[in-house]
């Protein structure tokens, strides 16, 4: 009808049909597990999900279906009810709406096809460890503890080797849940589609990089969910290299996330699922980009530390040196790292009532960078996916000051 | 009773304590969970504090910290920022909750009160792999205390301090055992200046005075009493009021299952042993904190054990708001006790708050009730 919809439509992604259609076949695999024997274990978002997909069991993510609550606007409805039950309106809101959905099979799928296992580990908060036994005396089932103690200052020799005899353990776990025997074969090469998933999934990131950005942090957060769910698989690999082609392709043909791109953001914590669409469009009319997030890159963040040829031995320490839990010193730099290689003009942070370890330390991060950097940092009160924790017209009136300053900046 | 009289003084006057300690050429680090090996601390020659928040207004730690923190840690902070800390000679930070982990980033970069040091302990405690963990954790702990005092702990001392500990435990745990047997025979805000004495006080002044405690109280003749048996259960119970409201409401508080409290002081520790492995023994063992794992179903069992030794009329439920790991564990740990026929109440509580008329009327409500 108007003549800027062609436009729109160039700048869609094409990718993201193709991604809908990975996870719809994902989540029907997993509904019907139970016909196909095979077995379902639910994992946190930062856990080890490799040797699951070596030994052909499905892996299924409450915070991802926790994401979709939110993005589905279902979140007030499902935490109201966890309320009921007696769980304070404080708790992290995936865990609330994970916790009544379990319960009452509600939420945008109909609930999650059930656990014939718990993975949990606690590298990302300590909430994850409550809420899996929650779901553990609910579900009735075995529940494994990955225990990443938090580095601090440092990845100390003594959590080294608990970590890898924790990764042991594991396989123990899973063998005695299967009644089947890891095939160490099967391993390695999970082991590398993992590792060339994540440095896939880095490449789409800093595919941002370029001026003006082909993607946004709001196309990370949609993207995300292969790197999250079907980590360690052809299919992640598959799609992250289209992915990245097409970027490439925007690239050479200009199209960029934000028409006429002129300020550049990165954003921390993470996003707030039922309210994307009209953040994404409150910043546009900013021309301004979120073009990269603490939040997507946590995936890659321990690329590093993973040996290709030794996968099982150098997953303790990957896993114990993600993002979260580190020092917030070492979260600031970080932060200092990124703003350098997107060259942001302004940080926006999320300080989420649901995620204590994400949000407490931000302050200090945002003073760290004011100090080292000078550019704005605006800090958004809300809640990932408790609507009732946020005030849009308080944040309107917020970005809109925000986005003054940096105007005047640049 | 005048034998608690100075474990009124030393709570009222936590500077004028540490005060004294310093002037006796001590040297106090401070902690604020029940994980603190206090028997390391103790044996490198430091005076183990455990810290509470002053309760003051905010204004500091909002710099550092948002509303949706427990008062505990908001509160100690502010504390710290403020300078009402300044007796501190160090800090040391068990791995606790995902509040406590951040604060000891927040302490570590803004804070400057000597010695320093993480106690990451594991969060489940019951395998093989997570108890040679907690040991080397210790083990650790031990070697940063070496460090800071620039000698090792003689084995000696470390066993020295192990057997004052367990003479403490023994002591508390007896006062406990008298407390429920006869309620009436200690006052519910004496029993609270005793175990919070306990934590702040000089360890064997202290040892001392609880043993007058308890022989003291073996020759009451107390009269009997009518009035309610309750149990606390929660994080730290920071809160004289709570006791006094319930003594007030017609209540005795007869046992309970606190940060501050049994869960701080209960079981000895094998003296016959490596001192290392008996502590490890003890802090893996010991009954457990919500933020730590072991079995899905153990705090819950225990709460009605608990209950049902003590002959409890009801169990009150004690937590700052904000605190998440007593918040989840609350919905099951209710559960457990409807299904035993207990009656419970929820208090969630805030170091800041003020108004005890609410409360008074709740608490007052619950023990007709029950
Ligand atoms: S949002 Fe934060 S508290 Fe909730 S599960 Fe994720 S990391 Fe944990
Ligand atoms: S009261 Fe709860 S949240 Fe606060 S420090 Fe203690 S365990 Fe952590």
């Amino acid at each position: 009808m108007t003549d800027t919809e062609p436009q729109k439509d160039k700048q869609k992604i094409k990718a993201a049909k193709r991604m809908r259609e990975i996870m719809t076949a994902y989540y029907m695999d997993a509904m019907t597990a139970r016909e196909n024997n095979k077995k379902i274990a639910w994992i946190t978002s930062g856990g080890p999900v490799e040797p699951l997909i070596a030994m052909d069991i499905i892996p299924v993510y409450p915070e991802n279906h926790g994401a979709m609550i939110g993005a589905s606007k279902m979140g007030e409805d499902l935490c109201v009810k966890a309320e009921e039950m007696g769980y304070s309106s404080d708790l992290c809101s995936y865990a609330r709406a994970d916790i009544s959905c379990a319960q009452i099979n509600g939420g945008p799928i109909g609930g999650l096809p059930k656990p014939d296992m718990l993975i949990c580990c606690n590298n990302i908060c300590g909430t994850v460890l409550k809420w899996y036994e929650v779901q553990a005396r609910h579900f009735k089932v075995p529940l494994f503890i990955l225990d990443t103690p938090v580095c601090h200052t440092e990845y100390s020799p003594e959590i080294a080797t608990y970590v890898r005899r924790q990764i042991d353990d594991y396989i123990v776990f899973l063998e005695t849940a299967t009644g089947r025997k890891l095939d160490p074969d099967q391993m390695v090469q999970v082991g590398h589609l993992a590792l060339k998933g994540q440095k896939l999934w880095q490449k789409v990131l800093t595919t941002t990089t370029h001026k003006p950005s082909p993607m946004s942090a709001f196309d990370a957060f949609f993207f995300l969910a292969l790197i999250v769910t079907l980590r360690g698989t052809q299919t992640a690999v598959d799609f992250y290299e289209e992915l990245i082609l097409e970027m490439e392709e925007r690239v050479q043909a200009g199209i960029s996330s934000v028409p006429h791109e002129k300020y550049r953001l990165l954003w921390d914590n993470l996003p707030v699922w039922y309210q994307l669409k009209w953040l994404s469009k409150k910043f546009s009319d900013h021309n301004a980009c979120l073009v990269a997030d603490t939040y997507t890159s946590a995936w890659c963040s321990s690329i590093k530390y993973i040996d290709e040829n030794n996968f099982l031995d150098s997953m303790a320490e990957a896993y114990t040196r993600i993002y979260l839990n580190n020092g917030v010193d070492k979260m600031a730099d970080q932060v200092l790292d990124m703003i350098r290689l997107y060259d942001v003009d302004g940080f926006v942070m999320h300080s989420n009532r649901s995620c204590k370890p994400y949000s407490f330390g931000q302050m200090d991060i945002m003073n760290i960078v004011r100090e080292k950097t000078g550019i704005p940092v605006l800090m958004l009160e809300a809640d990932m996916v408790d609507p009732r924790s946020f005030s849009l017209s308080q944040a309107d009136t917020r970005i809109d000051a925000f986005m003054e300053i940096i105007k005047q900046k640049g | 009773m005048q034998e608690i009289t100075p474990f009124h003084t030393a709570i009222n006057d936590l500077a004028g304590l540490a005060a004294g300690i310093h002037k006796n050429s001590g040297k106090i680090i401070g902690y604020m969970c029940s994980y603190a090996p206090e028997e390391l601390i103790y044996a490198a020659g430091f005076h183990p504090m455990r810290l509470f928040s002053s309760k003051s207004d905010i204004s500091l730690a909002e710099n550092h910290l948002q509303a949706y923190c427990c008062s505990l840690v908001r509160g100690v902070l502010e504390d710290s920022l403020a300078g009402r800390l300044g007796y501190l000679n160090g800090m040391v930070f068990p791995h606790t909750c995902d509040s406590i982990q951040r604060l000891s980033d927040i302490w570590r970069l803004n804070t400057n009160h000597g010695f320093f040091a993480d106690v990451i302990m594991p969060a489940k405690l019951n395998t093989p792999s997570a108890r040679a963990y907690m040991k080397d954790v210790l083990k650790k702990f031990q070697t940063d205390l070496e460090t800071a005092i620039g000698h090792s702990i003689a084995p000696e001392d470390l066993k020295a301090s192990i057997c004052l500990f367990n003479r403490i435990r023994k002591h508390l745990a007896r006062i406990y055992e008298l407390k429920s047997k006869f309620p009436s025979i200690i006052r519910e805000k004496d029993l609270f200046a005793i175990v919070k004495g306990a934590m702040v006080m000089d360890r064997k002044e202290l040892a001392d005075r609880l043993e007058n405690i308890v022989q003291r109280l073996e020759q009451k003749d107390p009269s009997p009493s009518s009035a309610k048996r309750i149990i606390l259960s929660g994080s730290i119970c920071d809160m004289p009021d709570i006791y006094s409201l319930i003594e007030a409401a017609g209540g005795m508080v007869v046992a309970d299952d606190l940060c501050t409290g049994n869960r701080w002081f209960e079981g000895q520790m094998d003296e016959g042993i490596d001192p290392l492995e008996a502590l490890t023994a003890r802090y893996a063992d010991r009954a457990i904190c919500p933020a730590k794992h072991s079995g899905n179903t153990l705090r819950g069992e225990n709460l009605v054990r608990l209950a049902k030794d003590h002959k409890a009329d009801g169990v009150i439920f004690a937590f700052l708001k904000f605190c998440d790991p007593h918040a989840f564990d609350f919905p099951y740990m209710k559960d457990f006790l409807d299904k035993a026929a207990i009656k419970s109440l929820h208090l969630e509580l805030d170091d800041q708050q003020q108004g005890q008329g609410q409360l008074s009327t709740r608490l007052e409500t619950f023990i007709h009730m029950i």
